[in-house]
């Protein structure tokens, strides 16, 4: 593979990203996922990088997953967006950050229909201002968190404890990365690097040490797609897509999957479980799985924070391993207990995958 | 025991070229090699009186036998009737009825090997 | 002595260069390179006849005599039209007075970059169609970049064409049978080799053309997959993942091969842009020139005294260029005569 000729395509999918002042929009479903990720993100901006980040408590869904499972119009959702835009309007900010891929990608159809049948964005003013009476600025930068730490990732590098260098070997970690499909599938020139070769993660896995590895699947969906898992019957469907991702990257032997989609993470490390419980199939070393890491959680890594402060506990696929290769101390004594130090419960015990 | 969560994992339809075998193709070129002339233009599934009541088609048979999947094409051969109305219709010229008789003799001979291995389990 | 001033010494400008000095009128060639014949330096054999891109060169050139006035390396800087004649500023210096003006700008390749999820310039064995033909004419072996002779090859229609993404709707016209012709000379060259070729459909508009396709399933055994490639990605060994669907089965399809040929469509050239301004010329859609009249001017273009030939006003086979020019030559002499 010839990396100059990836590097021709990255320098013409660049996008402008805010400096500072974010207005921040979290998730649905990551404060249940990887409780730790965005709380981390917070973290690392404000005390790392010093930066002005604000966030609302009125803020709502984007109302991706319904949207995404046919439940709402097209109407609901861009006015549901225009509130959330209203609410960054109000607190004075112009630089959107959304947390989550599936709002990011909405967020940018929303605002390019707008762009393209002016009359619905007019439509969705009038809307939310019957329904709230509240007015709204369009963001003046669109970003996704994941793009935040990419552009900051060497400021971050600077200050990381740790690289991503398998302490045992001295070589660095081999990583594949996963980016989600909202994030430029459907514009290529919203992403950092594109839709094909995207480099947003690949940027931050070569300024933390490691070594991305291409893998023939890696554009192929994680399998979430909203009403495929949502609807049981179609789970197979979902699973059995993430089960192609695996098949096709375990020859490369990767010490772990980098994501940055609130689905994808979840996905490709429950469904490590579920295939393991189904057919008895592990894809890691010594019948681990391969760990699974949202870019938040790695930046904390790399930064040296407590691994538990991270929510690895919250894991199916056991993260021991990779800490262990790096060289991050951890106990275990620790593992299942809360920031109170009360215990929050553990999991059952899988029958075939291992864990720690 | 494998458990049980409500749902399975999705078989893959995707052809995959390379785990699949191509030698049933090979021997029925050997038998008639007028198959390689073949375009898909699906003139003979059109006319066949076996297709307009079976999944016969010899223009899907003769692609399935190239990417591999012979067993689809074991499991329905016998449909046809050798009328010979295809051969009639061919701007390619293939020599469909021969080609047909070529791959039932050729899948009852896999039929019969694939007995043997039963029978010597 | 009227003069005609050919822009663009390709295929199209040698032939109608010849043919206008034939019938008595001063001929000079701008061309931008530092050789006549275009794209056809570029390539090993034609279709149908396999015969040798450089015996047609050859002969070409060698009707190009004294008396016809070569500019090369060398762009055209100014026109300004007089009520008779055109004023012609060229970059070495010259100006020209001249009665006609040929335009004759050829295509240029379609960039396979373009089509990022094909690899071409990311994948060490993804080439392209005018690649393999240096391959040809350097008689050298196509090989994966390991050094290996490939055992399959996959060969990639429409690469730039038909493709609203790619900018270019159009057909290319001479990529299918080029695809067959290279998929045969693979096959001679290696004949314990695999060649599948990927079409959307094949386009054997040409004499003797539907012939060779023929032969090259019949003889040759390569295989035709009805199915646009949807994107290739490389696996550890080098060789290549192409997913496409076949169609004729209605399931997608992934095949690894060991080397990937792109055939790369016919583009309008950047030249004809520049070229465009300069003349006051119109372009369609497609970025090729105008023309009076599809059936019975496609020489003339939209402004009086200005001709087109060739590749410029959108793709052509050989044949049709040359007939094409020679049209021209036609065509501008009848307006010289007026």
């Amino acid at each position: 593979m010839k990396l100059e000729g990836k590097k021709t395509l990255w320098k013409e999918y660049q996008k402008e990203i805010a400096s500072d002042n974010y207005f921040y929009a979290r998730s649905c479903i990551r404060q249940n996922f990887f409780p730790a990720s965005e709380t981390t993100f917070l973290r690392v901006l404000r005390e790392e990088l010093g930066k002005t980040i604000h966030e609302d408590a009125r803020h709502t869904t984007c109302t991706g997953i319904v949207y995404h499972s046919d439940l709402v119009t097209i109407e609901t959702t861009m006015t549901v967006i225009a509130r959330q835009f209203s609410l960054m309007t109000q607190s004075g900010y112009l630089n959107y950050v959304a947390s989550c891929i599936t709002s990011f990608g909405l967020y940018t159809e929303i605002l390019d229909m707008w762009e393209h049948f002016p009359e619905m964005e007019q439509k969705a003013r009038e809307m939310l201002w019957k329904a709230t009476k509240r007015e709204f600025e369009k963001p003046k930068s669109l970003a996704h968190a994941s793009d935040i730490i990419y552009k900051f990732r060497n400021e971050i590098a600077a200050k990381s404890k740790y690289k991503l260098i398998n302490l045992n070997t001295g070589q660095p970690l081999k990583v594949v990365e996963h980016i989600g499909c909202h994030y430029s599938k459907m514009f290529p020139h919203k992403g950092i690097g594109g839709a094909e070769y995207p480099y947003v993660l690949v940027g931050m896995i070569e300024a933390f040490g490691g070594e991305v590895v291409d893998y023939p699947e890696r554009r192929h969906c994680c399998g979430f797609g909203f009403r495929q898992y949502i609807v049981k019957a179609n789970r197979g469907f979902s699973i059995a897509s993430s089960r192609k991702k695996f098949e096709s990257m375990t020859p490369y032997k990767p010490d772990f999957i980098l994501t940055n989609c609130p689905g994808c993470p979840y996905f490709l490390d429950r469904w490590q479980y579920a295939i393991s419980e189904m057919e008895g199939i592990t894809y890691g070393e010594n019948g681990h799985g391969i760990p699974v890491l949202t870019y938040e959680e790695l930046t904390g890594i790399v930064l040296g924070y407590n691994p538990w402060d991270l929510g690895l506990q919250t894991h199916q696929v056991a993260v021991e391993p990779l800490l262990d290769k790096i060289g991050i101390p951890y106990d275990l004594s620790q593992k299942y207990l809360g920031s109170d130090g009360e215990f929050i419960g553990k999991p059952e015990k899988p029958s075939v995958l291992k864990v720690y | 025991m494998a458990k049980d969560f409500g749902y399975t994992i999705s078989c893959d339809r995707q052809i995959d070229f390379d785990k699949l075998s191509r030698s049933m193709y090979l021997e029925v070129k050997k038998a008639e090699p007028s198959v390689d002339a073949c375009i898909s233009c699906g003139t003979c599934a059109a006319t066949c009186t076996a297709g307009q009541f079976t999944d016969f088609s010899l223009r899907k048979f003769i692609l399935l036998l190239r990417r591999g999947d012979s067993l689809s094409v074991i499991q329905s051969i016998d449909k046809c009737m050798l009328c010979g109305k295809c051969q009639l219709v061919c701007p390619m010229g293939v020599n469909t009825r021969g080609l047909i008789y070529s791959i039932q003799v050729i899948s009852r001979r896999i039929e019969c090997r694939n007995r043997r291995v039963v029978n010597k389990m | 002595m009227k003069h005609v001033l050919v822009i663009g010494g390709g295929v199209a400008g040698m032939e109608a260069s010849v043919r206008l000095s034939q019938m008595g009128y001063a001929v000079s060639i701008v061309e931008q390179s530092d050789k006549l014949g275009g794209k056809l330096n570029r390539w090993h054999s034609l279709s149908p006849d396999n015969s040798n891109a450089s015996d047609l060169l050859g002969k070409l050139k060698s009707q190009i005599h004294q008396g016809i006035h070569k500019h090369l390396n060398t762009e055209v800087l100014s026109v300004i039209k007089n009520k008779l004649h055109f004023v012609v500023g060229l970059s070495d210096g010259t100006d020209l007075k001249t009665d006609a003006i040929l335009v004759s700008t050829g295509f240029d390749v379609f960039d396979a970059q373009k089509k990022e999820e094909y690899g071409y310039g990311i994948y060490d064995n993804v080439i392209t169609s005018a690649d393999l033909e240096q391959i040809f004419r350097d008689e050298d072996e196509l090989k994966t970049t390991s050094g290996t002779a490939p055992k399959r090859i996959g060969i990639i229609h429409c690469v730039g064409s038909r493709d609203e993404k790619a900018g270019h709707t159009y057909c290319s016209q001479v990529c299918c049978i080029t695809a067959v012709k290279q998929a045969i000379e693979i096959k001679e060259h290696l004949p314990d080799s695999e060649v599948f070729c990927f079409y959307m459909d094949l386009r054997m508009f040409g004499r003797k053309f539907e012939d060779i396709y023929r032969d090259a399933q019949v003889k040759h055994g390569i295989q035709f997959i009805r199915g646009r490639l949807s994107e290739a990605f490389e696996n550890p060994d080098g060789s290549v993942m192409l997913k496409a669907e076949d169609t004729l089965l209605g399931k997608p399809l992934k095949m690894n091969v060991d080397k990937v040929i792109l055939m790369v469509g016919m583009i309008a050239s950047a030249k004809t842009k520049k070229i465009k301004e300069l003349l006051n010329l119109q372009i369609e859609d497609d970025g090729f020139y105008s023309i009076a009249d599809t059936h019975y001017e496609s020489t003339k273009s939209s402004v009086p005294g200005i001709f087109v030939a060739g590749a410029c006003t959108g793709p052509k086979t050989i044949e049709n260029t040359i007939n094409d020019a020679r049209a021209a030559a036609i065509q501008i002499s009848e307006y010289l005569k007026q």
